[in-house]
């Protein structure tokens, strides 16, 4: 039943130690203060405590130097917690450049996750350390939560839209992942394992087990079984080279960035926003083409954007 | 202390409890007194049937598998417990008991502005109350209170709409007590009794009232739109109907956070009183603590989104409600240290009030404190959803909100019944329900810490120990809640006579009304001429 008595969770990211030391900084004011009040109160109690019925204490209205002291003083502590969480949180929200990207399903009861390189895995993700990962991440049905406690990173996995996070291991090792927004019946079932693996180790993983298609080669045969290239291919839709992550100009006069968010909304809502220069024949795919699918499409029109076509 | 043997001598008077008996005499009163007995028995009834849930749920938590419970009846029961705890039972405890019962009291006034719509509010209470229990009897709601889309309104199977009405007509039942006693408090005051001559009390329930009337329409609109979406799907927060999800969210924590401030402030106003009056002192910074029950009720209007800095919120959204989230804990530290310092050079005494009294400002402090850093961004990002944030809102509503409303029934006791209660058994259960739930929660703060999820019947092992500490913790917590049942039941019958100020209290209600009150209150309409907590 012991298992170790751990007062802290494992420390295996490169964000966890700056997120512990706020941590401690916060436990250290709450001692402070829930011992002040505790040790005054004791104090309080005993030395002024009723000796006789007919005791007539002196009358004190108040003192406005201390309120304006216990005021002034815990809104400074305050600013500086505001200063350094938020501080941390920017930094810890913002994926390096050269993050690897792995895509997360979350559905009722499981997890889903993707490799670009092919291997698929369910409620395991294989990562390899000291390398910064990208989760890109959605949901077929309610909202789930992708929460790695070891890495002290979570995230609301939302239906109809990505989110992202990231972290990058510091040491190998298997860490538990849970769901933590409740998902209905099963949702404590919906845990798993982050197993973080040496470079080496990753390279063998991902080469190694049933030979997968990678999920552009999985998208370029939707693109075929879905009719895309019958549009796309022909003219009568816009083509999709050098599309991604370039700007796009709509028939309303504005201009978007082909981002997987604008995507998913052209394949799932193609009418939300037309290309200038195309009429909205696109049918919507909603209903027809899975979450998993979707991100194998964008994985596919990703891979025919090349490092001359960025505008 | 009267032995239990010698029935105590009563001299005979006409008293609001017995100037008229039968069950027609009660459940067609406009006597705000009465109602505010018949709001204390529902309650107690709602306290119990909530506190039953969280027994089970503890015991299925002693060990990792669950294997009391099925997943699925564990999820109807903390949706139950948190539904029933927060709208049936904290949200009314202390407004529509304490506060019906002592608002005209306080002020000098005959009754509330609208005796009749009082009494309807209680039906209309009783009315949203059978709705959920028939939602949880005809096989339960499996949602959480939070309700939150698309599971509430495409995925469920539970009776989503049924317990969603509940909420909606018991939050008509709020708006109408919030509403009577803003008339009551702006109109009703006696001669003499100036803005700030009030007691704390009453300020505390006009904020709170302030917030009945400004948050509870809006969650009777969001469960309104919710049942639409569920039984007609409309698409307003399902994606795969053209909603949006976080939508919900920000509707339902528009009302929820100034609803948790609903819980919290009038136990504050209690408090407020508690203290002076076993201090023999005056208040400490009176217009300070007063103004801080404003600015709280005002603030907690703009902070809602510190409950979603992981569902998607924009980074700008989470710095703006981060910051905001600190402001709101600089009135509740003001009001601490103003109550301790009215301790400051008084003459203490410690009857079972002023103990519950004293446990509310520790673990209140402690609750608020733990709230610093969920306000803070980058520690939220780690303890939101876990059972940190579980032991953070137990402190307040329980180690805060419920010690003070137990406070104030303990301290007006003698005045709603007439009667004494045995002090020592009192001042034993209010030792027994601080150990008791600090053994209960503590360990849930060390939890959440180390990544448990909240609403997880199942768990992995290695967090089994605090678990067991935590459900033994109740198992003393449950116990510490029976004893005033009991012995507060048996003094209504065999107490010894309180006499109309047991405690030496200033305030209209202990120097003016006898106890029970007449049911006029007042013989003759009191002036006022001094200032609240004339003590010494
Ligand atoms: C009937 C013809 C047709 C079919 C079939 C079709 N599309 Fe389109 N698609 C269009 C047209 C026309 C546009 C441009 C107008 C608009 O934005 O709706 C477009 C726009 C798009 C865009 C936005 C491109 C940009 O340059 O901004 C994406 C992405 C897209 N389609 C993906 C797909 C995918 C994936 C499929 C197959 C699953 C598909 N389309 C099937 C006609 C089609
Ligand atoms: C007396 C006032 C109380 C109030 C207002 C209250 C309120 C709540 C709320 C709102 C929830 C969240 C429900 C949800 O997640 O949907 C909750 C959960 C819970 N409460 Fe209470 N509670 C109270 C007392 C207690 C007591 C006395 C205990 C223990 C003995 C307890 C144990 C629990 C447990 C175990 C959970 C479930 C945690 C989870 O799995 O998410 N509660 N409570
Ligand atoms: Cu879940
Ligand atoms: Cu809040």
């Amino acid at each position: 039943m012991w298992h170790g008595f751990p007062l802290r969770p494992d420390q295996i990211s490169t964000i966890a130690q700056g997120v512990d030391h706020l941590y401690y900084f916060l436990t250290a004011v709450d001692l402070f203060f829930t011992a002040g009040i505790f040790l005054t109160i004791f104090y309080f109690a005993i030395r002024y405590r009723r000796r006789s019925e007919d005791e007539q204490p002196p009358r004190i209205e108040g003192n406005l130097a201390l309120e304006i002291t216990w005021s002034v003083v815990p809104a400074l502590l305050c600013g500086v917690m505001f200063v350094w969480g938020s501080s941390l949180y920017i930094r810890n929200s913002r994926p390096p450049e050269a993050a690897t990207e792995i895509f997360v399903i979350g559905k009722q009861w499981m997890w889903h996750l993707q490799h670009p390189e092919g291997p698929r895995e369910i409620n395991e993700l294989h990562v390899p350390v000291g390398r910064p990962i990208k989760l890109t991440m959605t949901s077929e049905d309610v909202i789930h939560d992708f929460f790695v406690p070891a890495f002290r990173v979570k995230k609301d996995v939302v239906p109809g839209r990505y989110s992202t996070i990231w972290f990058q291991a510091t040491k190998t090792g298997r860490y538990r992942f849970f769901c933590a927004q409740y998902c209905g019946t099963f949702h404590s079932h919906m845990t798993g394992w982050v197993e973080v693996m040496t470079p080496e180790e990753y390279e063998h993983w991902l080469s190694g087990g049933v030979k997968t298609e990678s999920m552009a080669a999985a998208g370029a045969a939707l693109y075929q079984q879905f009719g895309c290239v019958t549009c796309h291919g022909t003219g009568k839709g816009p083509p999709f080279t050098n599309l991604y992550g370039n700007p796009v100009k709509l028939d309303n006069g504005q201009t978007v960035v082909a981002d997987d968010a604008y995507l998913r909304e052209s394949i799932l809502d193609p009418s939300a926003k037309i290309v200038a220069g195309y009429s909205p024949i696109m049918p919507t795919f909603r209903g027809q083409i899975s979450e998993e699918q979707i991100l194998q499409i964008i994985a596919y029109i990703k891979s025919l954007s090349t490092a001359e076509g960025k505008k | 202390m009267a032995t239990a043997a010698l029935e105590p001598q009563v001299e005979f008077r006409t008293h609001y409890l017995n100037h008229a008996y039968g069950i027609k005499s009660w459940l067609l009163t406009t006597d705000h007194k009465r109602i505010a007995l018949l709001y204390l028995a529902s309650v107690t009834f709602f306290f119990f049937v909530g506190g039953a849930a969280a027994v089970l749920m503890r015991l299925n938590l002693l060990e990792p598998t669950g294997s009391l419970l099925e997943p699925a009846t564990y999820n109807k029961l903390f949706s139950m417990h948190g539904i029933v705890m927060i709208f049936f039972f904290l949200a009314p405890a202390v407004p529509a008991v304490l506060g019906n019962f002592l608002i005209p009291l306080m002020i000098g006034a005959r009754d509330v502005a609208f005796p009749r719509l009082n009494l309807l509010s209680w039906y209309i209470f009783m009315l949203g109350g059978a709705i959920l229990m028939y939602a949880v009897i005809a096989g339960g709601v499996d949602t959480g209170w939070t309700f939150y889309t698309p599971l509430s309104t495409s995925y469920a199977t539970g009776n989503v709409v049924a317990a969603a009405m509940g909420v909606f007509v018991s939050g008509f039942s709020s708006i109408l007590t919030g509403l009577n006693f803003i008339v009551t408090i702006h109109k009703m005051r006696a001669p003499g009794l100036t803005w700030f001559r009030l007691p704390l009390f009453i300020w505390s329930m006009y904020a709170t009232s302030c917030i009945f009337i400004l948050a509870m329409p809006v969650i009777a609109i969001t469960m309104v739109l919710l049942a639409l979406e569920r039984l007609f799907h409309v698409g307003i927060f399902d994606p795969s109907l053209g909603g949006d999800p976080i939508l919900f969210q920000h509707l339902f924590w528009f009302f929820g956070h100034p609803e948790v401030y609903v819980l919290i402030l009038p136990s504050m106003g209690v408090i407020s009183e508690l203290v002076p009056c076993f201090s023999k002192k005056r208040i400490f910074g009176y217009s300070f603590v007063a103004f801080s029950s404003v600015a709280i009720a005002a603030i907690s209007f703009l902070v809602w989104g510190h409950h979603m800095f992981v569902s998607g919120q924009s980074v700008y959204a989470g710095l703006v409600f981060s910051a905001l989230s600190f402001a709101v804990a600089i009135p509740s530290a003001i009001k601490v240290f103003n109550w301790t310092a009215t301790m400051y050079k008084g003459s203490v005494s410690y009857s079972a009030p002023m103990l519950y009294a004293i446990g509310f400002i520790g673990l209140f402090t402690m609750g608020g404190l733990t709230g610093l850093f969920l306000a803070s961004l980058a520690t939220d990002v780690h303890l939101h959803d876990t059972y940190f944030v579980i032991a953070h809102f137990h402190y307040i509503m329980v180690g805060g909100a419920v010690m003070g409303y137990l406070g104030g029934i303990h301290f007006w006791w003698p005045k709603m019944t007439g009667r004494l209660y045995p002090d020592g058994w009192a001042r034993f259960a209010a030792g027994v329900i601080f150990v008791g739930f600090n053994l209960t929660f503590f360990p849930q703060y060390v939890l959440g810490y180390l990544g448990m999820p909240r609403r997880y019947p199942v768990y992995p092992p290695e967090f089994q120990v605090l678990n067991v500490m935590s459900t033994a913790g109740a198992s003393i917590l449950g116990i510490g809640y029976l004893i005033p049942l009991v012995y507060l039941i048996w003094s209504m019958r065999y107490g010894p006579p309180a006499g109309q100020n047991p405690w030496g209290a200033k305030g209209l209600e202990w120097e003016k009304a006898l106890s029970p009150p007449p049911p006029e209150n007042f013989e003759e309409t009191p002036v006022v001429t001094e200032e609240a907590y004339n003590y010494g």
